[in-house]
């Protein structure tokens, strides 16, 4: 049987440069394949280039669907198969969706197009998409704008906008990763089981391994552009063949941490009472004139952070963990009391004393391209603690103390000297050399608690291992505390002592982390844990 | 990667910049014009550079000589355009070095052969004004003054929208709120007005207009500047800078200014431009410098008095056009440099 899509040497380059080097991978009848690799692996121009959906790139090889081949069709052809025979769910649906129409006047517009449905019938057929895709109450939501809709109502759209065309093939590039974890299951299910009722093949690109062995049938294995391995999906994952396979196999965090009881007499390092932090927000109608609202982010969490321990704070966007971050920090006015090693955020009575407070608790950000300086160098970004704290230091002793740090966190061999680092900028860096000169941002004044604030959901799963074992290590060594901010259940379980799950706002459930996992007792955690594996 | 790759931001836009030849050569051909004009006296000037008069030698550029000096009968200043002068210090071993155009921006030509205004001579080869005076040495002082008003104009008035949006912008909530409520107002005011009752009520002077027009300029970039300052003070390394417990000042100066220059930057150009064209639409009005100061925009409005002496609209026309063209192409040069989306390719 001729496969649905065969695709045979597929070139891709841009600027005379090829990031896709000759690539071949079929795809059969209501099959679900998945191409998996890292971020610049070429896995998403490789699909999106099937549609000569890329700008400026130069295509080369064959892609045949049902027998005609897609790289040879004229522009006006091509628009006939995009969105027709083959339609594409992009990552982040807030950007894929018209802010300027409602989704039923998108979906109806593609059901008009392509299937030349009056708009009275269109209508209809819009209802059963959305009821399809299991959206509550499907009539008020066809009626809404994109902003009215949550990221899971939104991805769902995106999907009954795909099957409006009844696709042969849908390409569904990264579909859950700008979603809540608890959503991606659900995502992947309703895909699942959409695919089965319309029998259409689905492409499906990812990073994420645990989508792949729970969705495809067959996986594609890809790295730096070249198609390294595909198989059936259980042979893949049980006998990998490939060396960059096995590593990206490998690659979930490994738990390495001091396992002994903390010692009940030694006082917390960052302990909080009663803490609660609110923003402003304006309230609708007339009474915004006058004051405004307040929007509890977080309410009531009590916890302690032990010398030389991590704390994981676990929940989903919109739970109030990085706004307990920020408090943590001193960064937000609180609520409640907040101690950092017996002294609280906000009775400092002296400029020097807050600055000595500032030194105990430092941060590393989750977005490594936005949490370093790029008009700075990484002298200057990593060496600006050493001027605030310990301004007696000369430019050299700086310089001395600048290595060492980059040393610390593995971007210097030991004998190296830091020649080719200091003077770099952050865009010559990659995403895990940005996280680690971070770290070594926060390491340079000595801190006492490291506030992680999802320090490796931005980072490729390989280099995600690297940086965690990086901050175990480190935490062996200088005996840091960790307050570690994260939705990653996988990251918890390898790097947390203590877990609190945290939702709306409200911490649901703590207690020592390996136990909460495996045997949670709220139904929300049990839900968080049942999607991670 | 080899050190010699590591290029701060700026160093790769000016490379970008650099790549684009158009706004490259304007800004070339702009900063000798500007730098030719500062030194202006000795391109177009009545007074000679050096005198060699009877074995003693003069400087009548930086020295004021009364005519008897040159064995004339009055105790007045020289007029070294009177052709006896002239007789007088090139006869024998006597020489003078004269300025490639031999005309002061203020100089009358009493000697002229040609009735006022006068179409392009030997003498004055962009032809004389309705008052006699040389319209290429009124050109070169003109366009200097245009050039340093412009100068001015915009260092004061982006010094101003930058200090007053980055306040704005880093402290936001009720700063941010009063100020904007103060921007308003005060942009609400009417500026053309305001300009015609103080020149009426004051006597007009370059540094006058110079305050006038600063007060209202600085809004629109201040406008900029809180924007990109509301951006970069919630992205993470302002935060990890607070952490660090850097200070106000500090986290403005070192983290979020630099990173907030681009639209200001991107502008100066184009705010050159438009202080240029302020000054010179002014000065057509009559509201602008005062009288005898050189001034396109006066040169203009001669133009228009003098529809048939065409010379006179004609070459300020020119000059204006390319000054103008000149900026722009620099500022398109410089907004595609600066535009984060390019890749250096």
């Amino acid at each position: 049987m001729t496969p649905l899509l065969d695709v045979r040497d597929l070139e891709v380059g841009f600027n005379g440069r090829a990031v896709v080097h000759r690539i071949s991978f079929a795809i059969a009848e209501g099959e679900k394949l998945a191409l998996v690799g890292e971020s610049g692996s070429g896995k998403t121009v490789s699909a999106l280039s099937l549609l000569r959906l890329v700008q400026n790139a130069r295509v080369g090889g064959s892609a045949r669907l049902q027998g005609r081949d897609l790289l040879a069709l004229s522009e006006r052809e091509l628009r006939g198969v995009r969105g027709d025979h083959v339609a594409v769910i992009f990552q982040e649906p807030m950007t894929a969706l018209n802010p300027l129409y409602t989704v039923g006047e998108q979906i109806a517009e593609v059901l008009q197009l392509k299937r030349g449905l009056a708009s009275e019938a269109a209508r209809a057929a819009v209802l059963e998409l959305l009821v399809a895709t299991g959206i509550p109450e499907p009539e008020r939501r066809a009626g809404a704008y994109p902003h009215q809709l949550s990221g899971g109502q939104r991805q769902r759209v995106m999907i009954a906008m795909a099957l409006a065309s009844r696709p042969r093939l849908l390409i569904a590039d990264e579909p859950t990763t700008a979603l809540d974890v608890s959503l991606r299951g659900q995502m992947l299910d309703l895909l699942s089981d959409l695919q089965r009722q319309h029998g259409m093949a689905v492409l499906l690109i990812t990073h994420d391994l645990n989508l792949v062995r729970r969705f495809a049938d067959r996986v594609a294995v890809m790295e730096h552009g070249h198609l390294v391995e595909q198989g059936a999906v259980t042979e893949v994952f049980a006998r990998p063949q490939h060396a960059y396979t096995r590593r990206l196999l490998a690659s979930r965090p490994v738990r390495d941490v001091i396992e002994a009881p903390a010692e009940p007499d030694v006082p917390p390092i960052v302990q909080a009472d009663h803490l609660g932090v609110g923003y402003p927000v304006p309230l609708p109608g007339l009474r915004g004139w006058f004051r405004r609202g307040r929007f509890e982010a977080v309410r009531d969490a009590n916890f302690a952070l032990a010398p030389g321990r991590t704390l994981g704070v676990i929940g989903e966007s919109g739970s109030g963990k990085s706004t307990l971050a920020l408090a943590a920090l001193g960064l937000l006015p609180h609520t409640g009391r907040l101690q950092v090693d017996d002294t609280t955020w906000g009775s400092a009575r002296s400029q020097a004393q807050t600055r000595a407070l500032r030194r105990q608790v430092q941060v590393v950000f989750q977005d490594p391209f936005s949490s370093l300086s790029p008009r700075m160098t990484v002298e200057q970004i990593v060496g600006e603690g050493l001027q605030v704290h310990a301004p007696e230091l000369d430019a050299a002793n700086r310089r001395e103390r600048v290595c060492a740090a980059l040393r610390d966190v593995g971007l210097l061999a030991a004998h190296e000297d830091g020649s080719g680092w200091l003077q770099r900028y952050p865009h010559e860096c990659s995403g895990g050399q940005r996280q680690r000169l971070a770290i070594a941002r926060a390491l340079i004044v000595e801190p006492r608690v490291l506030v992680l604030d999802e320090p490796t959901s931005a980072l490729d799963v390989t280099v995600q291992q690297q940086v965690l074992r990086l901050l175990q290590g480190l935490q062996r060594q200088r005996g840091l505390s960790y307050l570690l901010i994260t939705h990653d259940v996988d990251v918890i379980r390898a790097m947390a002592h203590d877990v609190l799950v945290m939702r709306e706002g409200v911490v649901i459930e703590r207690g020592p982390a390996l136990d909460v996992l495996a045997a949670p007792t709220h139904p929300y955690t049990r839900e968080l844990v049942a999607a991670a594996t | 990667m080899a050190a010699t790759a590591s290029l701060s931001p700026s160093r790769r836009a000016w490379q970008r910049f650099r790549r684009n030849r158009l706004g490259y050569w304007s800004l070339l051909i702009f900063c000798t014009l500007v730098v030719l004009s500062l030194f202006a006296e000795l391109l177009s000037n009545d007074r000679p550079l050096v005198v060699r008069y009877e074995g003693k030698t003069y400087f009548p550029m930086v020295q004021d000589l009364p005519e008897t000096v040159f064995g004339g009968d009055f105790d007045t200043a020289t007029d070294y355009l009177d052709p006896f002068i002239r007789e007088q210090i090139t006869r024998g071993d006597n020489w003078a070095v004269y300025a490639l155009n031999p005309y002061g921006p203020k100089t009358l030509n009493y000697f002229a052969r040609s009735p006022n205004p006068s179409a392009p001579t030997a003498d004055n080869w962009l032809g004389t004004d309705d008052r006699g005076r040389d319209l290429l040495a009124q050109l070169i002082y003109g366009f200097r003054v245009s050039v340093l008003f412009a100068l001015a104009l915009t260092a004061i008035g982006t010094v101003l929208g930058i200090v007053t949006g980055a306040i704005q912008g880093y402290f936001g909530g009720r700063t941010d709120l009063f100020f904007q409520r103060f921007i308003e107002i005060w942009g609400s005011m009417p500026e053309l007005y305001l300009l015609i009752i103080f020149a009426a009520v004051l006597s007009p002077s370059v540094g006058l207009l110079l305050v006038l027009l600063s007060l209202f300029g600085w809004m629109g970039l201040s406008d900029y500047v809180r924007a990109e300052f509301l951006r970069n003070r919630q992205l993470d390394y302002v935060r990890a800078a607070r952490a660090m417990g850097l200070s106000h000042a500090q986290i403005i100066w070192r983290h979020v200014l630099p990173n907030s220059l681009t639209p200001v930057v991107t502008f100066l150009p184009f705010r050159m431009s438009a202080a240029i064209l302020a000054l010179t639409s002014l000065d057509f009005l009559g509201l602008g410098v005062p009288p005898g100061t050189p001034s396109l925009g006066e040169l203009l409005s001669q133009g228009k008095n003098n529809i048939d002496a065409w010379w006179i609209s004609l070459s300020t026309f020119a000059v204006l056009v390319f000054t103008l063209l000149l900026l722009t192409f620099m500022g398109d040069a410089l907004r595609d440099a600066l535009d984060p989306r390019k890749q250096d390719t």
